[in-house]
């Protein structure tokens, strides 16, 4: 088990941080009516279940859940010797006139969140989209940007940041590690 | 990281169920895209492929062609009866001749057994085995597990009765490398003259009384009747053959109620099928030919989606 350099979020800051968040989205969007949450590979997804929770506690309405495999939209495959796994994307709401808000953990050079929307985009034609993340650490490569923020982390790029959630690593919390 | 350790895809006999397991996973996820409204994904774009088809067929060409397009590859197919074949050009030199015009993969039908395998060794791009004579069709014996997997859950102590010219036929072999790895009972039935001998060292129970092999079956995958056959004196008419075994309605009361009824196609509608089967419900015929894209689909992303990065 190596050594985090700095603890970033204990899980009593990523739950509010993500209360936060919910209520940013339903004050952005008046509501929630005609929105829908897609949860972005694997952390997104996750993550996705927990705002669409609060949203209904907040306000009432089941709020639609969506998942995203981005692998086949990724630009950098050519770049790895084996390929990925690949696994389903569900998207099983209407996407016309929807606000679909994708929603990830950690936002770094966009690229990412570009398969996705390109990805999104070839299931069907949302009326708008937005992001949720729970960290922004910089260093963008392309011109992306998050609507919904958890917290904004200045980083290295010889940091990584990693998210852990108990649904799928048994603890929440947010740390970064150097580079190997 | 997935990825399969392996150059081609020539046959199911010298492959791992882990490999075959990843193969049939990778599938069942892509063949969301050949049915969901926008049939496309960026993922191959700037791949090309060739189909070098020494025999006809309509089904497997164009189901390799489908496979590629919807992942953004680019396919070229050779059909042999136009192309410089004809003017007495050679395997290797046909395939050479492609590889350094910069295709990635061979898609290759032939009648000789192992030409696959010979042209396999000459490239550095990927070739992949459409059928090879009477030896392997390891991308229908793929389809074919994956419709049992879809239907049926697993392999293990499943009884697959495989029906028809079992000695001629690459679809039959690869079935039984295939699903033998995995633990299911596999049964092989036709008239003698088309048995292949020593068969049963295949671990495969022979027969040539259908009934045996239909007797509580789960799967039921029958073969193409090639009528060429009929021509060598291998059966007297194809009314006989029809008639001793057919596979219809009443002959599948045998089988596993839930039982599923597969067929390679084309189908011989009456002679080796019925009409009551082939299209009752039972029949996962179709099934079979949406699951032949996404196997294909599969298999070119596993080989060559990734890199040269070592």
């Amino acid at each position: 088990m190596r050594e985090p350099k700095a603890m970033l979020m204990d899980a009593n800051q990523m739950n509010r941080a993500l209360s936060r968040i919910a209520h940013e989205i339903i004050e952005r969007n008046k509501g929630t009516e005609g929105v829908a949450l897609v949860g972005i590979r694997r952390r997104g997804i996750p993550l996705a279940q927990r705002l669409a929770a609060k949203l209904q506690e907040f306000e009432g309405r089941e709020v639609p859940v969506g998942t995203l495999d981005i692998t086949l939209y990724r630009d950098d495959l050519t770049e790895l010797s084996a390929v990925p796994q690949v696994h389903r994307s569900e998207v099983k709401f209407k996407l016309p006139g929807t606000v679909v808000i994708l929603v990830d953990d950690v936002l770094y050079t966009g690229r990412t969140v570009r398969a996705a929307l390109d990805a999104l985009l070839d299931i069907g034609r949302p009326a708008v989209i937005q992001l949720a993340v729970l960290i922004d650490r910089g260093h963008r490569e392309l011109p992306i940007r998050a609507d919904f923020v958890g917290k904004n982390v200045p980083t290295s790029r010889k940091e990584v940041v990693e998210v852990n959630l108990t649904e799928v690593d048994d603890e929440d919390f947010v740390a970064v590690y150097d580079l190997p | 990281m997935a990825g399969l350790k392996r150059k081609d895809i020539l046959g199911l006999r010298e492959m791992s169920t882990e490999e075959i397991d990843l193969i049939l996973d990778t599938a069942d996820t892509l063949k969301d895209i050949a049915t969901r409204p926008i049939k496309k994904v960026p993922t191959l774009r700037g791949k090309s492929y060739v189909t070098l088809f020494y025999e006809n067929s309509t089904r497997t060409a164009k189901s390799f062609e489908l496979a590629g397009k919807y992942l953004s590859a680019d396919a070229i197919n050779i059909s042999v009866s136009t192309s410089s074949v004809q003017k007495g050009e050679t395997l290797k030199d046909t395939a050479r001749n492609l590889e350094v015009m910069g295709i990635d993969a061979v898609v290759m039908r032939h009648p000789a057994g192992g030409a696959p395998h010979f042209l396999a060794k000459q490239l550095k791009a990927s070739v992949i085995n459409a059928g090879d004579g009477m030896h392997e069709h390891p991308t229908q014996g793929l389809l074919d597990m994956l419709t049992i997997r879809q239907n049926k859950g697993s392999f293990k102590g499943l009884k697959v009765a495989i029906i028809g010219d079992i000695f001629h036929s690459r679809v039959a072999r690869s079935n039984v490398f295939g699903l033998t790895k995995y633990g299911a009972e596999v049964w092989v039935a036709g008239p003698t003259t088309l048995l292949p001998a020593g068969f049963e060292e295949l671990g495969v129970k022979v027969t040539n009384r259908v009934e045996e092999a239909l007797e509580g079956a789960d799967v039921v995958n029958v073969l193409r009747l090639q009528l060429e056959r009929q021509e060598k004196g291998l059966f007297p008419t194809v009314a006989e053959y029809s008639k001793f075994w057919g596979v219809n309605p009443q002959r599948l009361k045998l089988a596993k109620p839930d039982h599923l009824l597969m067929h390679p196609g084309p189908m011989n509608r009456g002679v080796e099928i019925s009409t009551a089967a082939a299209d009752g419900a039972q029949s996962v015929i179709l099934e079979q030919v949406t699951n032949g894209v996404a196997v294909r689909m599969a298999i070119l992303y596993l080989l060559l989606g990734g890199g040269d990065a070592a």
